[in-house]
């Protein structure tokens, strides 16, 4: 839609006009402050942890095993220098050879969600999916934590 | 022409005093909207309603994502 506003405005004849294509979701995924009715509702950004393991993609298993048994958490996840997520590694692929290097390991691509949705969206998203957590990204990919099932249930008043 | 840009550049003209605008209806720009923005929604977007809209300064127009 604001391509064409955009376009519009050019036809109207105004010379400084600019198209934040990724729009207010992108606003909203950063955490940025917004006016309004529903401002402030408190979304998936601000539950998210960041307490969960992670590793580089040439890490050992043996390395990265000890550092999730010591962890809330079963997994870790793999992401580049810059934070970039690239994969998971679960349970049983950290329970495998230790010899193994978290790229080979790792299930790539894992599913995640945006810090723009509101904590009643997670939580219903994360009890029809019996899912006990959610990972959370940034509009660039760049790993942001996890939001527990019982945070944005309790977020959410359910 | 109108120039497409990326949260960073967002950033630097909001700083310089760029007018921004939400071009989507009422009720959702009343449920929550960047700061200071105005609302002109896409359909209304006519001479008259834009007349309001300063010509010197940039104007940065937004909707809710990028489909």
């Amino acid at each position: 839609m604001s391509p064409r506003a955009a376009c519009r405005l050019d036809t109207l004849g105004f010379e400084h006009v600019y198209d934040y294509l990724p729009s207010k979701v992108d606003w909203l995924a950063r955490g940025l402050p917004t006016e309004g009715e529903n401002a402030g509702q408190t979304r998936a950004g601000d539950l998210v942890r960041d307490d969960v393991v992670t590793c580089r993609p040439d890490s050992r298993m043996a390395d990265v095993r000890p550092r999730v048994e010591a962890s809330p958490y079963s997994f870790a996840f793999v992401t580049t220098e810059d934070g970039t997520l690239l994969g998971r590694l679960r349970k049983t692929a950290l329970a495998a050879d230790p010899q193994a290097v978290a790229e080979q390991a790792m299930e790539p691509g894992p599913s995640t969600v945006r810090g723009h949705l509101s904590a009643e969206k997670i939580a219903a998203r994360m009890t029809q999916g019996e899912l006990n957590t959610v990972v959370v990204t940034s509009p660039e990919g760049t790993l942001l934590g996890v939001v527990r099932r019982q945070d944005a249930q309790a977020a959410a008043g359910r | 022409m109108s120039e497409t840009i990326l949260y960073p550049r967002l950033r630097e003209l909001v700083d310089q005093g760029a007018q921004l605008v939400e071009v989507l209806p009422e009720e959702e720009y009343a449920d929550e909207h960047l700061p200071g923005a105005i609302n002109l929604p896409l359909k209304h977007l006519t001479a008259e309603s834009t007349a309001q809209l300063d010509r010197r300064r940039a104007i940065v127009v937004y909707c809710w994502d990028a489909l």
